[in-house]
């Protein structure tokens, strides 16, 4: 509750603020707080991603696109009205969404009624591995996550190359 | 319940963090507090750890304190050389 509050409070800060450093800044903090709270929720893996992509890697990013462009934002020249109304509209949408969920936790929902039973059963006799998520990932699903890594490697790979050449002609003169 | 007191007072420690995050008039005062918000994260993780029984949770707060470490080096970097890929081979001592 407490972290969620100061969420909102850093929120409010990064909306208000017009120097974009401080927002990135300000972004990191908020990342860390959401892992926080997904700690707490008990989504651990959920969490240590939270950790690293949203304040370790796009913290980064950001401040590549800083580099490339201004750091101070541009009093706004239109009003936000329209962008306001489309904003309530969704997430009036989601809320009421939220009406049609089953109540949190509880055990006879579909999801719970498929297959995900044996995984938990066979899990630890199959595997050894006694979080199930990595079993399936890393167990059940290899060679698809194999794939998955090998496409995320080749991306990072050209990213990378794309980079160097264009910041040697910089780094020269 | 003395964990349970710790992490009250971690998460009292984190709201003075965030309201200097939110105040504090340069951007250095901001990224100390990143950094200090970062660190509470990492003790409430471990504290709430321990409260639960389940001490492992110490190996993600090990990964989280690098991640913070090179997440605070990487924006002091930018901040000297106002750009991420400097070598850091040529030191110019002009601020």
């Amino acid at each position: 509750m407490v972290l969620l509050t100061l969420m909102a409070a850093i929120t409010i800060g990064i909306v208000r603020l017009r120097n974009l450093f401080a927002v990135v800044v300000l972004g990191g903090i908020y990342s860390f707080l959401m892992a926080s709270v997904l700690i707490v929720l008990d989504a651990v893996d959920v969490a240590m991603t939270e950790a690293s992509v949203g304040a370790g890697i796009s913290t980064v990013l950001m401040l590549g696109t800083l580099h490339l462009t201004k750091s101070e934002e541009t009093v706004p020249t239109h009003t936000p009205i329209l962008p306001l109304f489309v904003a309530v509209v969704t997430g009036a949408a989601l809320i009421y969404g939220t009406f049609g969920l089953p109540p949190f936790g509880i055990a006879d929902t579909p999801m719970h009624a498929g297959p995900g039973g044996d995984y938990l059963a066979l899990s630890i006799p199959d595997t050894g591995v006694a979080n199930v998520v990595t079993s399936v990932l890393s167990s059940y699903r290899g060679f698809d996550t194999l794939g998955e890594t090998t496409v995320v490697f080749t991306a990072g790979i050209a990213v990378l190359l794309l980079l160097k050449r264009a910041i040697r002609p910089q780094s020269d003169k | 319940m003395m964990f349970a007191v710790a992490i009250i007072a971690v998460l009292l420690a984190l709201t003075l963090t965030v309201w200097r995050a939110l105040k504090g008039p340069t951007v250095f005062d901001r990224l100390l507090a990143a950094n200090s918000v970062g660190t509470g994260a990492i003790l409430l993780l471990a504290l709430f750890g321990f409260m639960t029984g389940r001490p492992e949770f110490l190996d993600l707060g090990l990964t989280y304190v690098l991640l913070n470490i090179i997440g605070t080096l990487a924006v002091l970097k930018y901040f000297r050389y106002g750009s991420l890929a400097h070598g850091g081979e040529d030191e110019e001592t002009e601020t």
